[in-house]
């Protein structure tokens, strides 16, 4: 199985990291993994994009143009990966924002409302791992024990006591995302 | 310091850091650059000066940092410096200077789009630059190009020890999306530092200033030679160097070369992208296979010189406007058709580019 995704949206909202929570999750269970930012000067407010890429084979290239699944957080990241995702693949948005939703026919559309969901319910820290959760919940690529050990990798030692919340947080964006076609 | 070999996720520019302290290196000078200066700042937050007693610098300037690595190397330490492409012309003058010393060190260039300041998006504009001299003068660098962040790590010890066995500087040539990119990495076990006894026995060239050296005739490190006659038998000397590397330290990878018609030619990342490019390819009946120098110098000729017999047409594919592809002509020597495919100034070629290119220059 090769699952290939791409992850944009805004500087600031997480999306690095949840790509490479989502790639140490895959190092967990064994799988050959990659993870390509789309580096630039920002650190917040810009443009961010990540490429992660879990696969029981050898990766080779880490660079795509077409992808199985697209997570997009803000418009111009809608305006540039929709065309992107592969027929019959998924695209999962937050509409936080959106003056332009989705228009595909031949592809999976999901909306997840994290940004507003993080905001009324004071959770803006673990807004990504709402997403990563309802991601996971319609496509199960990786084990939730698996995203929690990778976590535990991931995090410096003095975030271990928030793992706890960050697994409230994936369960919560798996009630949370709906189909939309 | 752990000393097992364990699997880690990181970035490129991170399995440098961590390797060149695992391979005993004694030194590196640099000054932070994007796409590279994750390997200065996992230096400073390892900080190796606690365990292995390697010495980590922020120079005041890339001048000054590869200055420090001709001091370094002139005493037989194992030294490093890194930067990107702007950065790396600043260091040209040092390294000119180092190769003509004859003293081993290594480079690291994690080539970003030029020329000027240009972006810092991934480049391999460089390659002239690294592999045809870069600074004045006839000499070479050993030249290693990483696909990968595990061959980051297996480069750096690689790097230093092919320097110091041809008393060479050894380049380092990656690009942004190698450097930036995380990937599963085992590193090596650590190696212990040289010790100045060490030093004194294998590197009896090196001035290391010790009362137990006094017995034996100064060494004097230097570039400069006043005399033609002289200046003419080093020259010499270093062209035997050049060719003996050439000989033997050439280094590639072949996929599916045996029953090709079709050899793409290309290396670091787009190596990677072309590794796709050829499985796609495949998929609809097109024989291709895919030639990855790791040496770009030495570069792997007498390998395409005889592809060259057999196939029907090679395809070079680089992040420039086409570098590369002269040496790949003078191998094949015009045999069979060689093409080029590039993307320029900080744009990455996606898979489906090189087959369109590969199937609108070749099959038609």
């Amino acid at each position: 199985m090769t699952e290939e995704i791409i992850i944009a949206g805004f500087g600031g909202q997480g999306v690095l990291s949840m790509g490479k929570i989502l790639a140490y999750s895959g190092l967990m269970q064994g799988q050959e993994v990659s993870w390509l930012p789309a580096y630039g000067p920002e650190q917040r407010g810009g443009t961010a994009n990540v490429t992660v890429i879990l696969s029981d084979e050898k990766i080779s290239s880490p660079v795509l143009r077409m992808y199985d699944t697209a997570i997009v957080l803000n418009q111009p990241s809608l305006d540039k990966f929709e065309s992107k995702v592969k027929p019959g693949g998924t695209l999962i948005f937050d509409s936080n924002g959106f003056t332009r939703f989705p228009q595909r026919k031949d592809i999976n559309i999901y909306q997840i409302d994290a940004t507003e969901y993080a905001a009324a319910n004071n959770a803006q820290k673990t807004m990504n791992m709402i997403i990563l959760g309802g991601m996971l919940k319609i496509r199960p690529i990786v084990k939730i024990e698996n995203v929690l050990k990778g976590l535990e990798k991931s995090l410096p030692e003095r975030h271990h006591h928030l793992i706890p919340l960050n697994e409230k947080a994936i369960k919560e964006g798996g009630e949370l995302i709906k189909k939309l076609n | 310091m752990e000393n097992k070999e364990e699997i880690r996720l990181m970035k490129g520019n991170e399995a440098i850091a961590e390797a060149a302290i695992r391979c005993g290196c004694d030194g590196y000078f640099g000054y932070p650059i994007t796409p590279q200066s994750e390997i200065m700042e996992t230096l400073m937050d390892i900080e190796p000066w606690k365990t292995t007693g390697m010495v980590v610098m922020q120079a005041e300037s890339e001048v000054a940092a590869i200055n420090m690595v001709y001091g370094g190397a002139g005493c037989g330490k194992r030294v490093m410096t890194s930067s990107s492409s702007p950065g790396i012309s600043l260091k040209q003058e040092g390294i000119s200077y180092i190769a003509a010393a004859e003293l081993p060190c290594v480079i690291v260039n994690v080539m970003r789009g030029g020329p000027g300041l240009g972006t810092i998006q991934p480049s391999q504009a460089d390659y002239f630059q690294s592999v045809k001299g870069g600074g004045h003068g006839d000499y070479r660098l050993i030249c290693l190009a990483p696909a990968s962040v595990q061959e980051m790590a297996d480069l750096m010890g690689m790097a230093f020890d092919l320097a110091f066995k041809y008393r060479n500087p050894a380049l380092i040539i990656a690009d942004g999306v190698i450097g930036q990119m995380m990937e599963k990495v085992v590193l090596p076990p650590q190696k212990p530092r040289f010790t100045e006894e060490e030093i004194i026995k294998l590197c009896p060239w090196a001035t290391v200033g010790k009362p137990e050296t006094r017995n034996r005739n100064q060494n004097v490190i230097t570039s400069l030679c006043m005399d033609p006659v002289e200046m003419e038998k080093i020259n010499e000397h270093l062209q035997e160097k050049y060719r003996s590397i050439e000989e033997n330290e050439v280094r590639f990878e072949e996929t599916n070369c045996e029953d090709a018609d079709y050899v793409i030619v290309a290396f670091g990342s787009v190596a990677r992208i072309s590794h796709k490019a050829m499985e796609m390819a495949r998929k609809h009946g097109i024989k291709v296979g895919l030639l990855r120098p790791i040496t770009l110098f030495p570069f792997p000729k007498k390998e395409i010189e005889r592809l060259a017999k057999r196939v029907k047409g090679f395809l070079t594919v680089e992040m420039s406007a086409g570098q590369m592809v002269e040496d790949v002509r003078l191998a094949v020597n015009g045999k069979v058709p060689v093409e080029f495919y590039g993307r320029l100034g900080g744009m990455v070629p996606s898979p489906d580019e090189v087959v369109e290119a590969l199937t609108s220059k070749f099959v038609k």
